[in-house]
């Protein structure tokens, strides 16, 4: 089992959701983040007092799926967040030790 | 030490100042002249309730007005303030806010009313009206008998008056937010209360010292005309407020960690409240509903218009972008500075304010307050104290006969050939005086007994939870 953690745009989320609805995965968990890269912050002004926000915010994908879909999956996530300037996000990919699906215990790659 | 002596030096005038003010009280006491001063005696008041009847249209206009100026402490203010501290400290400066109505409406029920209103001495009311005397109704010579001011029921106007020292002390609050002890701000609000406020009100609006043309009023070159609030609301908490901030020091971490107010949208709607609040503040300060209180709205309505329009575009010129924020900041500003004039000017005159005090306060709270590094979080005084000032001073130059023939048939403003600037600048001058001398003797006064600041640690951890033991915002 993969985890898949994407980092994305907020307007990206539609078009990830349902490209990766499209390759047969089932779930996902998102967040709202916020954090920096390559991509510069932007500053915000109230009544004089100037502030660099370094960190951007982001919207966070976790996706888990069997070790052999994992590759289609994260080339999904690149084909669909992807508008080829900086600031478009991170994928990271871990080994998962285990998985349990909660109501019925059941562990494994069939509780994903 | 040489500190010390100061303090004793203004503490000393302060209360000569009082206690030379209450014997005049007492020595001076005339017949009562004003309507609302006529009920000092239940026989008066018989003869009040046969002479002026209640007008049913001024007096359901007066009601309307009463919970218009409440509304503008919360939802208003409350939302106003609430939405610029940071997350942590959000439910403390509402609590401020909603806590003042509370306290305020005590205090002035109890002695505050009569303080501020009972009979006509040169510096401060009398007893009169202690716990509502003179106020209620009462049963005078086999009928029940209702007191009436002007032509509504003197509970009318205690009320409309009552809303005023709600919100007064509760715009001070801005200056101090995100650090004071919450049980050292209730203390300091009932002195302030009673010992700024009241005598303040007394002297603009009780027939006190800045009466315009009234009995008291050479020391103040002729007093001031201030229609709603100028001085007694705007100056008097403006300054006080610059004290607070000076006196309280600087929030832990000013200037070099980011404070960036926590929720704008809260802000926003504050400040929309607040300008719809301020018709009643204004308007209603006719105790009418008669022509100069449409006058009123009108100069009220202007005011703050022009005045968002001046910040956002003083922001638009200066750094390119129009903010929320200024546009907020700039139609309260307008709304300050129009308050004093709003029933003696001309609409077009309110327009005029409206626009400097965008362009002024504008100033006040960027450029101003970084110079001299004072930490007025929430610009009380950039907004209250100079937009106040700026109004006081614009009333002397545009007020005129043709909206409130107030001076009979003399013309009012310079522009149309006046002097009543000189009472005006009197006017701001001793609100000034009063409000810093007697704001600093109380402020060094708990400083000394219970300590105006929270510890660093409840600080850090925020007001709403070391204050309060609750949060604004809950993860379930």
């Amino acid at each position: 089992m993969r985890k898949i953690e994407a980092i994305i745009r907020h307007f990206k989320l539609e078009d990830v959701k349902s490209a990766l609805s499209e390759q047969g995965v089932q779930g996902m968990t998102i967040t709202e983040v916020r954090g920096f890269g390559r991509q510069k912050g932007h500053t915000e002004m109230y009544r004089g007092a100037e502030y660099q926000v370094d960190f951007v915010p982001k919207i966070k994908i976790e996706v888990v799926v069997g070790a052999d879909d994992c590759q289609r999956v994260v080339d999904t996530i690149v084909r669909s967040a992807q508008t080829g300037q900086v600031g478009d996000g991170k994928i990271f990919v871990a080994d998962l030790a285990e998985t349990v699906r909660i109501r019925t215990g059941e562990s494994g790659k069939s509780a994903i | 030490m040489k500190m010390r002596n100061s303090i004793h030096l203004i503490a000393f005038v302060w209360l000569m100042l009082i206690t030379i003010g209450s014997s005049w009280t007492s020595t001076l006491a005339t017949p009562a002249m004003a309507a609302e001063e006529t009920v000092a005696s239940t026989a008066d008041a018989a003869q009040a309730i046969r002479q002026e009847p209640i007008d049913s249209g001024d007096n359901a206009w007066m009601m309307i007005s009463c919970a218009l100026v409440l509304f503008m402490t919360a939802p208003g203010l409350a939302m106003f303030y609430g939405g610029l501290v940071r997350k942590k400290n959000v439910v403390g400066v509402m609590m401020q806010c909603i806590f003042m109505m509370g306290l305020m409406t005590v205090l002035w029920a109890l002695w505050g009313y009569s303080l501020a209103f009972g009979g006509d001495g040169a510096w401060i009311g009398n007893f009169d009206h202690l716990l509502m005397r003179g106020v209620q109704s009462q049963w005078v010579a086999g009928q029940p008998v209702v007191p009436v001011s002007g032509s509504i029921p003197t509970l009318t106007f205690m009320l409309f008056q009552g809303m005023f020292i709600i919100i007064t002390p509760a715009l001070i609050c801005g200056a101090f937010a995100e650090r004071m002890k919450f049980s050292t701000m209730v203390v300091f609000m009932i002195l302030w209360a009673t010992l700024v406020y009241c005598p303040l009100c007394h002297w603009v609006w009780g027939g006190g010292i800045l009466a315009f043309g009234g009995e008291h009023s050479a020391v103040s070159a002729g007093g001031a005309l201030d229609f709603a609030g100028g001085t007694v609301v705007h100056i008097s908490s403006g300054v006080s407020a610059l004290i607070c901030a000076l006196l309280i020091g600087r929030r832990l971490g000013y200037g070099s960690e980011p404070m960036p107010p926590h929720n704008l949208t809260y802000t926003t709607l504050g400040a929309a409240m607040l300008w719809v609040g301020w018709f009643g503040f204004n308007a209603g300060s006719q105790l009418a509903a008669d022509g100069i209180a449409a006058n009123a709205f009108a100069v009220t309505h202007f005011g703050a218009a022009a005045g968002a329009i001046a910040w956002a575009g003083m922001e638009w010129i200066t750094r390119g972008k129009p903010s929320v924020l200024g546009t907020c900041s700039g139609l309260v500003a307008g709304l300050v500075c129009v308050t004093p004039a709003a029933g003696f000017v001309q609409p077009i005159a309110g327009l005029v304010m409206g626009l400097a005090a965008g362009v002024v306060c504008f100033f006040a709270c960027t450029a101003i307050k970084n110079k001299f590094g004072y930490d007025d979080s929430l610009d009380a005084f950039g907004v209250h104290g100079v937009g106040g000032t700026l109004g006081a001073i614009l009333t002397g130059v545009f007020a005129t006969r043709a909206v409130n023939d107030v001076a009979d048939g003399s013309p009012l403003g310079l522009i149309e050939g006046g002097t009543i600037i000189a009472g005006q600048i009197a006017a701001v001058a001793i609100t000034w005086v009063l409000a810093i001398a007697a704001t600093f003797i109380i402020l060094k006064a708990l400083d000394a007994t219970i300590g105006l600041r929270v510890s660093q640690e409840e600080e850090i951890e925020g007001l709403d939870l070391s204050q309060h033991g609750e949060e604004g915002y809950i993860f379930i």
